[in-house]
């Protein structure tokens, strides 16, 4: 498995995945959550952002059965038994959305503007898809 | 943290998002559709204007070219740069974020 | 400079593998290693052999791979996303291979600087 090779390093950089798609629409979110998945394989210092239309990825009543695609909003949920535990969601873009903070699957940590540009420029590696 | 923006900002919000996140030591590249947004006497020219004594705001010269921008089109203070200008950018910051 | 590259959308429909490519040369050009550009989403589609674009147009694919050669740059095609849109071995471009998503967290690791393109 080439996930040893970068284990061998023993580099751990701060990698921030920044979400602003929705999901399902397009796939983007999918594809965003299993590199995050295998980041953390990687023993990295991961962090989630969610910011405009991202939040809609964690909206817990997201129900795709209808138009035929896989809910992947449980592998939110799998995130922590991976370690990736810093998920940040904008406020200002919740809000912008009447979507509450109740209505995520998961825990999460909800900063304003002007907190997720600080947890931005503190990134190693940026990674946005 | 050097921050490029590819879309047009008379077709997305995301030069206006990449904006409100830019923290001290930031830096804006224009590329592709994004170089739209280095228009003067737009309202997103106006957004970069007022941004340029905090952060420096870079355009990609050959998509400006390919979109018939000239260069006394773009909003003064803006620096247009080429493929090899972006490279140095990416070198002089320490990460770089696509606003995609 | 160690530079490490993401390519997230297919050649033609949009400007990132176009962009990514002149970035590329330019960074070439000026010394710095460009050890692995990866291909992700409909990206994968870089990597096509199959593609057959007009003689007077760009062509996309081989000069991925020629660049690959010429400079040794390791281009890899994301297998889940590769399988998913039918990219396999036998239609892969000379100089891309298929591999794991460990292989874009490892430049991300080992880069110096990671650079996105996509939409």
């Amino acid at each position: 498995m080439s996930e040893g090779d970068g284990e061998a390093t023993g580099l751990v950089k701060k990698f921030l995945f920044v979400n602003r798609k929705a999901p399902y629409g397009t796939i983007y979110a999918l594809e965003a959550l299993e590199v995050v998945l295998i980041s953390a394989a990687f023993d990295q210092d991961v962090s989630l952002a969610f910011l405009d239309d991202g939040v809609y990825q964690l909206v817990s009543a997201n129900n795709p059965a209808g138009i035929g695609m896989k809910n992947f909003s449980p592998t939110y949920r799998a995130l922590e038994d991976y370690d990736v535990t810093k998920l940040y969601v904008e406020r200002e873009s919740l809000a912008e959305r009447g979507v509450s903070e109740d209505a995520l699957i998961v825990p999460v940590t909800v900063v304003g503007r002007a907190e997720m540009g600080k947890v931005m420029a503190a990134q190693d590696v940026v990674l946005s898809f | 943290m050097l921050h490029t923006v590819n879309k047009s900002p008379f077709a997305s919000l995301t030069l206006t998002q990449c904006l409100n996140h830019l923290a001290p030591g930031a830096a804006v590249l224009l590329i592709e559709d994004g170089v739209y947004g280095a228009t003067a006497g737009t309202g997103a020219g106006t957004q970069i204007a007022s941004c340029l004594g905090r952060f420096p705001v870079y355009v990609l010269g050959p998509d400006l070219e390919a979109r018939g921008i000239s260069h006394n089109q773009v909003v003064e203070g803006v620096v247009t740069v080429d493929y090899a200008g972006f490279v140095k950018l990416v070198v002089e910051h320490d990460a770089v974020q696509s606003w995609l | 400079m160690k530079i490490g590259i993401l390519v997230n959308e297919g050649p033609y429909t949009h400007q990132a593998s176009d962009s990514a490519y002149q970035f590329a040369v330019a960074a070439l050009k000026v010394g710095h290693g460009v050890h692995r550009v990866f291909f992700y989403h409909d990206g994968v589609y870089n990597g096509s052999s199959l593609t057959d674009p007009p003689r007077d147009d760009r062509q996309i694919a081989d000069r991925w791979s020629k660049l690959a050669a010429q400079h040794e740059i390791d281009l890899v095609v994301c297998v889940a996303a590769a399988l998913r849109r039918g990219i396999r071995d036998q239609n892969l471009a000379p100089g891309f291979r298929i591999s794991g998503l460990g292989q874009l967290v490892e430049s991300g690791i080992q880069a110096d600087r990671l650079v996105v393109f996509g939409d």
